[in-house]
């Protein structure tokens, strides 16, 4: 599928949801309470077939925690990307992805260990580089005085 | 005395944890596997990362684009070319400059040099983890010729940092074309004799063959890219689906296997030594007349948005996601490093098998531990 109908697919599935044409791929703007199931249709409906998740990123946009999927079709050889947020930073979660995509196990580890946002339903939720005597380091409102210099 | 008998066999239906590591020749570098084993048998591997983890995203926060790329060398410092060639691509494309032909044509030579050298280091330390030392000594004599090459023309011989954004740091060496072509007649003779040293070897054949099984819809659920994706037949190469700098103009095959054991992923990157061969042999004579680098503005920003950028390194997939606020520092910077993603499926490989397996299952992976820390 191109980019046009890609949308007008995820438009099918749910109509509610805002589709934007980025400059190299469709991206959809999902509420958290939605993410699970809508990805667990794109992965799962035969026309659009989403089995290879290749990138799982954790973004803190300031006031908003966020987490940015990019899902491949191996056979079609489309691409979305899934964008949710949570404005919650005291006690951030979303759904875990680990079921659909085994490769989101070790992804969500580390948004977990860098931004802190908990994923639930992960089978191993740990932190994976650091230990649990750190803050999150990848949020914009981290400070460590010895390491890092501001000017 | 009956007890004691009686405390023996429950001792050997017990299961035990070892640690392999953070300091273990097998694992190349400071990894941590925490072991479970049942007699012999590997019940669970357990990694745990974060030994040499340096931040590498957050300090990217606060440093320019053409900064970056001195970073980018230190996360898998065998395919340090690529990895600059990522970042170099991405902010080409963000500001849509036209990079010249001999920038292309030369970042694939290198490119594909940098693919021969890590594939030689791989295969003396695989060698060597099944306990093959001539292997050893083979692959880095041979291995030293690269880097040679390359000292002459980038100035440094792992960490070139020769890629910029618009181009290339300076032109190549006088000499460039001739030991190249030196080299790929050299390496031609001797490539069929690390077949005869290991890949037809019966012990090596009984240690590799059926060990550590991945099939194609968990490599695919797993992200497995690189050769040790494409021994499962998850066809992954970046450069044959996502062609980027001279790779379109070029033919060259990718390495298919279905088998997905140790051995074939060992046959893999085998193969792609030759391929790479005949891809840098297509180029080497051909390289265009014209300038080494595009000028850029002194001060490079990127315009607000988002960019992905996929490259196919030694070890698997590369990408660089940048999300710019139009600054000079990109407001955030994600890589996706293929190592990280592969170390992700050694529970499921290796689980089963006995431990001396979990080496050469480890080993056939080809870990770069400071891929998977950044």
């Amino acid at each position: 599928m191109d980019k046009i109908q890609l949308g007008e697919f995820i438009k099918s599935i749910d109509p509610d949801l805002e589709i934007k044409d980025g400059k190299q791929f469709t991206e959809v703007l999902v509420p958290s309470s939605k993410l699970h199931s809508l990805a667990t249709q794109l992965k799962e409906k035969e026309e659009a077939q989403f089995d290879y998740l290749f990138c799982l990123s954790g973004v803190d946009y300031g006031h908003d925690l966020g987490v940015v999927y990019h899902l491949r079709s191996t056979i079609f050889n489309h691409v979305v990307v899934l964008k949710t947020r949570t404005s919650e930073r005291e006690n951030p979660q979303l759904d875990s992805v680990s079921d659909l995509w085994k490769t989101a196990d070790f992804h969500e580890r580390e948004v977990y260990d860098l931004l802190g946002i908990k994923f639930t339903n992960h089978p191993d939720l740990r932190r994976l580089f650091l230990d649990n005597s750190w803050g999150f380091p990848l949020r914009k409102d981290y400070v460590d005085d010895i390491n890092i210099v501001t000017k | 005395m009956e007890e004691k008998v009686k405390n023996i066999t429950t001792d050997e239906q017990q299961e035990y944890v070892i640690n392999m590591g953070p300091q273990h020749p097998s694992t190349h570098g400071v990894l941590r596997l925490v072991v479970s084993l049942k007699g012999e048998i590997v019940k669970n591997v357990q990694p745990h990362i974060g030994y040499i983890h340096r931040g590498i995203e957050k300090m990217c926060e606060s440093i320019t684009y053409p900064q970056i790329i001195h970073l980018t060398d230190r996360m898998d410092y065998l395919s340090a070319h690529i990895n600059n060639e990522a970042v170099c691509l991405s902010v080409e494309k963000a500001l849509e400059v036209d990079i010249p032909d001999r920038v292309k044509v030369i970042r694939t030579i290198m490119s594909e040099l940098t693919r021969i050298q890590s594939h030689q280091l791989w295969w003396a330390s695989f060698g060597m983890d099944l306990g093959g030392l001539t292997c050893f000594f083979y692959g880095l004599r041979d291995r030293e010729k690269i880097l040679d090459i390359f000292e002459e023309t980038c100035g440094s011989r792992m960490i070139v940092s020769y890629n910029c954004p618009g181009g290339l740091m300076y032109d190549i060496h006088p000499n460039f074309q001739k030991r190249v072509k030196d080299f790929i007649k050299y390496f031609r003779k001797i490539l069929p004799e690390y077949d005869q040293l290991l890949t037809g070897n019966v012990i090596f054949h009984e240690r590799s063959k059926g060990i550590g099984k991945l099939s194609l819809k968990d490599a695919i659920s797993y992200g497995i890219t690189g050769p040790s994706g494409r021994a499962s037949g998850f066809s992954c190469d970046v450069r044959k689906h996502e062609p980027y700098s001279a790779y379109d103009r070029i033919i060259f095959k990718e390495i298919l296997f279905t088998e997905g054991d140790t051995y074939h992923r060992y046959v893999a990157r085998i193969e792609e030594m030759w391929e790479s061969m005949n891809i840098i042999e297509q180029l080497i004579d051909n390289i265009p007349d014209g300038p080494f680098a595009v000028k850029m503005k002194p001060i490079i920003k990127l315009p607000e948005g988002e960019y992905y950028q996929r490259v196919e390194t030694a070890r698997g997939e590369l990408g660089v996601y940048i999300i710019s606020d139009g600054n000079k520092n990109p407001y955030r910077v994600k890589f996706r490093s293929p190592n990280f993603v592969n170390l992700s499926v050694l529970n499921q490989i290796a689980s089963g098998f006995k431990i001396a397996d979990l080496v050469a299952i480890g080993g056939s992976l080809d870990l770069v531990i400071p891929d998977i820390d950044r």
